[in-house]
């Protein structure tokens, strides 16, 4: 039996035990399908203001209703899945690898790089996660690309932290010290002997932190950094409808909440099932 | 054996439900211990040593059921006893020690406190006496210090420490029955024979009975006074100490006690053991386990095997040594 | 006739982080004293041989210092102090770092305690022996499997078995990989630390033998490190005995159980249990050891427990000396074999 295969049937099991991991895996894949093929599928151009039918509630036409420029707001939510899940995919993505190995090498090697990046993830912990990705996204400038190296940054100690503290357990372990013995250097054991062992338990990491991210880059939208209007982004949708909600116009605001709400609940709950799927010991 | 045993264990059988189908981990388990006595119960890992402790301490895995038999301690049927009743007897009735002492004690409390608790709790001792009663406790188990011991943390003492730890409270309440779980395994010999002396005192005082769990044949052969073998989630043989380290019968035990270096002058004249436990998941799990490994199967070995009677020298084999 | 190992005046000492006063620390960093470190003497100052063919057991409770010093030998580790002179040369004076890359990385081999734990859950049985015949052997393509395949074959391990990773085999099976990994670059001295620890006894006989038979067919050395005398009586021809970080008896296996001549090994022996129930001697080790930090070098480090303990142990501590029959006592009221 492959590995791979072993893994397949692991996490069909795990799936089959727990309905709520499998109904994250089908989100999550829907997700997927939305940001890929969104903006080609979408009945009514995200973009096009229509005043007559400004401020109208759900109806056939308009699932989610409309906004007070008169456009789709069912359109809108489902073209913002691209670019939210890009941002959080790709700040992920910065972060793993950064994060991830900085983490490994302050892990494995101890000493001064230790030091260092114990000190760079102090001082990031240091600030309120949100007020320091508002500040480097105000330094740097109001991009979207901004938001992706802002949330990756405030994300930076976590990864940090839990790929040292892996790479350091598995530094003394029993295959360490043998595959020393069989003649390999610092880096040879680093490459193939502690990533491999810790990689799984950052993708974890990853889907936890994804729905993390979303949130970060709707909030930045939020308070108008980073995205800017028209674009559409569930961020400044929930900003701009929420002047609404007083006067009775509730789904202005309330679908793009709720897509990222679904969004970062899935992402939540893949990471708990990844995290049964990774973990051997729960394989029997 | 005495008259009247501390504990009856008749017929006892447990399944474990997995994903790979049900595990029949222990079968018509029955065995007895008098007062004052001490049996070890002797296996190699998956016989199903540590699960009948388990079942009789009801803390078995979520995953395994008791499907039948019955287990009397004073009176009381263990296996169908409610859930308070239960919780009531453990600690006041029978008391149980670990393998790793110091993952069974809290890390964040004093052990003096710890000993304390269950003297409140178990052993009717009023509050202003009980951290007197703990160091007592400690200097029965052979700390040195133990006024000054009682104030330490878990991790500022070594495992054998932790162990004597264990011992203390588990016999707070002058329990009527301890089992002993692998308490030695992982301590070194030299303090393992003073931890086996202090459990062998202690429950010499107060005429507690023992079950002992070891993979180790010559510890419970220098230790106890009957010796359960244990194969496959079966006793295949069950004799007081001496008969059975001399005179075997049943082919398996034959083979474990040659198996154990202390016994041969060389290492060829070590025996193996043929053969591995059979798969406990098979449907066709033969009626005596050790059949398919055994250089002494006849005929007869396919039909079931005698019931264990509670006899002084009980053998689960139709062709014994 | 040079002995293959000889490792001579060996010492490691650990710094640990200093304890007592906040002051006390201050100071220190201050005047930067290294002498006022505080140090855990894990392996203080040893000395023994091992012939070329020769099984050499290591006993010792734990905590006495085997690992570190297995570690030492196995240049994994550093010593502060000593040679380990083997064959002809100093290994002592390659950096651990560096030997991973040394000419004679692969003569001195090691199997490992728990071999579950030493394999890499993510390597094949294949891998985890392929993976020093590689790096050390310089072999790949065919020769890579051949020499696998061997290995795995000298030690009865079914080649089927070797696409399975660790958590599918035996425990058994595990052990076998361990060894065949460590044989496969046909090492001069192989160290066991433990390799049957974690086994049960049925399987140990096996892989007991098995090391028995390996030894003879290759032409090995082994230093078997071990808790229980049972088994080291049975496999080695001479035997160590360890007690925090020195060594306080040495001669041959069966002379050294018979009649132990240091009090700490005759605590040993009289613990150790026994099928027949015989010899179950009231010889019990009171207290704890004493600390292995910074002890005072002119007190027996088995003063305290020991039940002799005259003034002389307190005021000197006795050196390694020769009994007879090749044996060798620390002890100021056991030598000359009494």
């Amino acid at each position: 039996m492959t590995a791979l295969a072993g893994t397949v049937r692991h996490a069909r099991y795990v799936i089959g035990e727990n309905p709520v991991t499998g109904l994250a895996f089908a989100l999550f894949v829907l997700i997927v399908f939305v940001a890929l093929v969104g903006p080609y599928i979408v009945p009514i151009d995200p973009l096009a203001s229509d005043t007559v039918e400004a401020l109208k509630s759900p109806s056939l036409r308009h699932w989610f209703g409309t906004d007070q420029l008169g456009r789709d707001i069912f359109s809108r939510v489902v073209v913002a899945t691209r670019l939210d899940f890009g941002i959080a995919v790709w700040s992920v993505v910065l972060v793993f690898v950064m994060g991830g190995l900085a983490g490994v090498a302050a892990g494995f090697f101890g000493g001064w790089i230790d030091r260092i990046v114990g000190r760079v993830a102090d001082t990031i912990m240091a600030f309120p996660l949100f007020v320091l990705a508002m500040g480097i996204v105000a330094a740097l400038g109001n991009t979207v690309t901004n938001i992706v190296i802002a949330t990756a940054i405030v994300n930076f100690p976590l990864y940090a932290r839990v790929a040292r503290a892996e790479a350091n357990v598995r530094r003394e372990a029993g295959f360490v010290e043998a595959a020393r013995l069989s003649g390999n250097g610092d880096v040879r054991i680093l490459a193939f002997q502690i990533l491999p062992n810790v990689f799984p338990i950052l993708v974890v990491q990853m889907s936890l932190t994804m729905g993390y991210a979303i949130l970060n880059a709707a909030g930045l939208s939020f308070i108008g950094l980073g995205v800017r209007p028209p674009d559409a982004e569930w961020g400044i949708m929930v900003a701009e409808g929420a002047a609404f909600m007083v006067s009775g116009e509730w789904w202005i605001a309330f679908f793009p909440g709720l897509a990222l709400m679904v969004a970062v609940f899935c992402f939540n709950l893949l990471g708990d099932g990844l995290r049964d799927i990774v973990d051997p010991r729960r394989r029997t | 054996m005495t008259a009247v045993p501390a504990l009856a264990v008749e017929d006892l059988s447990v399944e474990f439900r997995t994903r790979s189908g049900v595990v029949k981990a222990l079968e018509h388990v029955s065995f007895a211990v008098g007062k004052g006595e001490t049996l070890a119960i002797v296996g190699e890992s998956g016989s199903g040593k540590s699960v009948t402790a388990y079942a009789l301490m009801g803390i078995l895995d979520p995953a395994g059921r008791i499907t039948a038999g019955r287990a009397v301690l004073g009176g009381l049927d263990l296996i169908s006893a409610s859930a308070s009743q239960l919780a009531d007897v453990r600690g006041r009735e029978i008391a149980m020690i670990f393998q790793n002492p110091r993952t069974a004690l809290n890390p964040i409390r004093p052990v003096g406190r710890q000993i304390a608790d269950v003297l409140m709790r178990h052993g009717n001792v009023p509050r202003v006496e009980a951290p007197a009663r703990a160091v007592d406790l400690l200097r029965a188990v052979g700390i040195t210090d133990p006024a000054r011991r009682a104030k330490a943390y878990p991790f500022e003492m070594s495992g054998g420490m932790c162990q004597r730890v264990m011992i203390a409270i588990a016999l707070a309440a002058r329990p009527a029955l301890l089992i002993a779980d692998e308490p030695t395994t992982g301590l070194d010999v030299t303090t393992q024979a003073v931890i086996m002396d202090i459990i062998a005192e202690l429950a010499g005082e107060s005429g507690m009975a023992t079950i002992f769990i070891t993979h180790d044949l010559a510890l419970a052969g220098q230790r106890a006074d009957r010796v359960v073998v244990m194969h496959a989630g079966h006793v295949v043989e069950n004799a007081a100490t001496r008969a059975l380290i001399a005179r075997p019968s049943h082919p398996y035990t034959a083979e474990l006690i040659a198996a154990t270096p202390d016994s041969a002058a060389s290492l060829d004249a070590l025996a193996s053991i043929p053969g591995s436990l059979p798969d406990l998941r098979r449907a066709d799990l033969p009626p005596c386990r050790y059949s398919e490994r055994c250089p002494r199967k006849v005929e007869r070995c396919d039909a079931p095997l005698p019931r264990p009677a509670l006899a002084e020298h009980f053998v689960a084999c139709w062709n014994p040594l | 006739m040079t002995p293959l190992l000889d490792v001579a005046e060996l010492s490691k000492r650990f710094p640990v982080a200093a304890s007592g006063s906040t002051l006390k620390n201050l100071r220190r960093r201050f005047t930067r004293a290294a002498d006022e470190q505080s140090q855990v003497h894990a392996v203080d100052d040893v000395s023994f041989t091992i012939a070329k063919g020769e099984t050499v057991g290591l006993v010792g409770e734990s905590g006495c210092g085997k690992s570190t010093l297995v570690r030492a030998l196995t240049r994994l580790l550093d010593p502060t102090a000593g040679s380990i002179r083997f064959s002809t040369r100093d290994l002592s004076l390659v950096p651990a770092r560096d030997f991973a890359k040394d000419r004679d990385r692969g003569r001195i081999q090691m199997v490992f305690q728990d071999a579950g734990e030493s394999i890499n859950p993510r390597f094949t049985a294949f891998d985890a022996i392929a993976d020093p015949v590689r790096r050390l052997k310089h072999l790949s393509g065919l020769a890579l499997v051949e020499t696998v395949d061997k290995a795995a074959r000298q030690c009865g391990l079914p080649t089927e078995l070797l696409g399975r990773y660790p958590h599918q085999l035996s425990g058994g099976q595990r052990a076998r990989v361990g060894i065949a990994r460590a044989i496969a670059v046909e090492p001069e001295l192989l160290v066991l630390d433990e390799p049957t620890a974690a086994l049960d006894v049925s399987v140990q006989v096996v892989i007991l033998k098995l090391l028995a038979r390996l030894k003879t067919e290759l032409g090995m050395s082994y230093l078997f490190v071990s808790h229980d005398l049972s088994v080291v009586r049975l496999l080695c021809d001479r035997v160590l005995v360890m007690y925090l970080g020195k060594i306080v008896e040495a001669g041959p296996a069966r002379a050294v159980f018979d009649y132990p001549l240091h009090p700490y090994t005759r605590a040993l022996v009289a613990a150790v249990p026994r099928l027949d129930g015989i010899g179950l001697a009231k010889l019990r080790l009171s207290g704890e050891p004493m600390s292995p930090i910074d002890p005072d070098p002119n007190v027996c480090r088995f003063y305290g427990r020991c039940p002799r303990g005259a003034d002389i142990c307190r005021t000197q501590m006795p050196p390694l000396r020769r009994a007879a029959e090749g044996r060798e006592v620390a002890c100021h009221f056991a030598a000359g074999g009494a």
